[in-house]
């Protein structure tokens, strides 16, 4: 394989291979913008990947009072999955549980499109028949009576086809932190970029993981190629300066999104030196047989 | 392009239904076609030419001017386009209206919005009584769009809503909202006795409260929700009155308990 050097930093000239994906977007808010991101916190809790969690779900960015609906502090979240019908459920147990229950939270759609999701319509049972049905400048709302006054829910919200999930950067450096400073920094670029989310903690995972394993029953385990402590016993993809490794997984609403959020993840690690942060950068790919979506490192250098 | 413009000649003797008046019944012909156009009177039907003085233009917006209050169902049934009427007009303007947009500066006769389905319809001046309302026989009166009164409203304004929003400025008469299904019914100034009148889902909003509340509406105490800022914002571009209204703290009475009982009246706190 050809390595790229920018700025110190060896870039291998490989792709990451990325899956089509079925994602819907929220606009949360709240009175105030602690409890609208502690909405949108909650609700994308043990959201890292589709293999545990059931969707991958993640805070997009922060709206301010002009870009909500109803003039509050909002947060806009985004969720992905591999079929309609999981999203659907993800989404009514998420909202219903995380937002429907956090003081003073109202939950609109954060998509057009023309398939539709549940969002207030599968919620409004919670109303007990005390639910007002609201259609407001070609909205349709649900009031729903709780504790607090009234959670306000659009009725629905939509989904797209277009999303891409398991876009990736593979973070290669001499210690843990240097490699994770660099990610930090990484996952910061994500957060600047619009309809991306990195749903790992932080934006970082440290346990990369393979297709299959030795045990049987286990759909994924331990990428043992990138483990350094592993270097000497298998088939190592690390060189001999590798000290610790860690990957950055995004989820776009679309190919562009997520190729954008590459690009902008490259640019600061470069930007970050081989010293303090990262010595090379690598990508996850199943040969380019499974995922339609692949991203060359090569055209996204800064 | 300008406005098609129809100027009426004189006042007509007897009433004049302009229903075939519509920009989607209109367009695509000439102007000699559109003057062939026959129109109903009371007992004689006449063409568009013999009373009115037409010039050719857009017949996506159409202008009426000189109107008087013997003119019925202008814009009756329209699905788009435009008409502006300069004047009066008579009974049931804007019936069974699906889009587009009518502007009346005058006022309106009774049955304006009744049956309407869609699309914006604006009085500058007053209406009669039955805003909204079905005609006899009828299950239903308005059920989606947008009507704007600027001035006062007859009894049963919102009589039958089914859907869709009405918004009076001004003063209302009696039993505003009667026998509601669902929608909305902001009234920004005093409404007459008994609002609500039997309605069974639906919201009416009294700015400056009301004659006399039926005994079947049920206090709930005052609220700021956030629908209603939700509600103001929608509302802005259009009436700057009613969204200054339902941005203030509101009195939630529930009813009519005499029915189902998931209506609701919110009144202003000034009152």
């Amino acid at each position: 394989m050809r390595i790229l050097t920018v700025k110190g930093v060896r870039i291998d000239d490989t792709f990451a291979e990325a899956f089509g994906m079925r994602a819907t977007a929220l606009t949360i808010t709240a009175d105030t913008a602690r409890w609208a991101r502690q909405a949108a916190v909650t609700m994308t809790g043990f959201a890292t990947s589709v293999i545990g969690c059931g969707c991958e779900a993640g805070i997009d960015c922060e709206l301010t009072v002009k870009r909500t609906p109803d003039g509050r502090p909002g947060v806009r979240v985004l969720l992905f999955a591999t079929s309609s019908t999981e999203l659907q459920k993800q989404l009514q147990a998420r909202v219903g549980q995380c937002v429907l229950t956090s003081p003073s939270s109202a939950c609109y759609a954060g998509i057009k499109g023309e398939e539709a999701l549940k969002l207030g319509n599968a919620l409004r049972y919670f109303g007990d028949g005390w639910q007002v049905s609201k259609r407001f400048g070609g909205k349709h709302y649900w009031r729903i009576p709780v504790m607090d006054g009234e959670f306000v829910c659009e009725a629905t919200t939509a989904v797209t086809k277009a999303a891409v999930g398991g876009g990736n950067l593979i973070i290669i450096g001499r210690t843990s932190e240097t490699t994770r400073a660099a990610a930090e920094a990484a996952a910061a670029a994500i957060t600047r970029v619009p309809d991306v989310i990195a749903p790992f903690p932080g934006g970082i995972a440290r346990s990369g993981s393979k297709v299959g394993s030795k045990y049987k029953g286990v759909l994924a385990s331990t990428n043992d190629a990138y483990c350094p402590t592993l270097r000497g016993a298998v088939k190592t993809s690390l060189d001999a300066d590798a000290g610790a490794v860690l990957e950055i997984v995004i989820d776009g609403l679309t190919s562009e999104a997520v190729a954008t959020a590459m690009r902008a993840s490259i640019a600061a690690i470069v930007k970050l030196g081989p010293k303090r942060g990262a010595t090379r950068i690598s990508a996850g790919n199943y040969g380019g047989k499974l995922g339609p979506h692949h991203y060359h490192l090569r055209d996204l250098l800064p | 392009m300008k406005p098609l413009l129809l100027a009426l000649r004189q006042r007509p003797d007897q009433r004049l239904d302009l229903s075939p008046l519509v920009p989607h019944l209109i367009s695509g012909r000439s102007a000699v076609e559109i003057e062939r156009i026959e129109l109903q009177m009371t007992r004689w039907r006449v063409s568009v030419g013999d009373v009115f003085r037409l010039r050719m233009g857009d017949p996506g917006r159409i202008r009426i001017d000189g109107s008087c209050d013997r003119l019925d169902r202008v814009g009756q049934a329209m699905t788009g386009g435009e008409i502006f009427v300069d004047g009066d007009v008579g009974t049931q303007a804007g019936r069974s209206m699906a889009g587009g947009r009518l502007t009346v500066t005058g006022n309106t006769g009774p049955w304006a919005a009744s049956g309407m389905k869609g699309g914006l319809l604006e009085i500058r001046g007053a209406t009669g009584a039955f805003l909204g309302a079905p005609l006899a026989g009828e299950m239903a009166g308005i059920r989606g769009g947008l009507v704007i009164v600027r001035g006062r409203a007859g009894e049963r304004a919102g009589d039958r809503m089914r859907r869709g929003t009405i918004v009076i400025e001004g003063e209302a008469g009696a039993y505003a909202g009667s026998r509601m299904i669902a929608g909305s019914l902001i009234v920004g100034k005093k409404a007459g006795a008994l609002p609500g009148y039997l309605m069974k889902r639906g919201s009416i909003v009294l700015g400056a409260g009301c004659e006399a509340v039926s005994p079947t509406f049920v206090d709930c105490g005052y609220h700021e929700l956030l629908v209603m800022r939700l509600w103001a914002g929608i509302l802005h571009p259009h009436s700057k009155k009613a969204a200054t209204l339902l941005r203030r703290p509101l009195q939630r009475l529930a009813g009519d308990m005499a029915v189902l009982g998931k209506g609701e009246i919110f009144i202003g706190s000034q009152s």
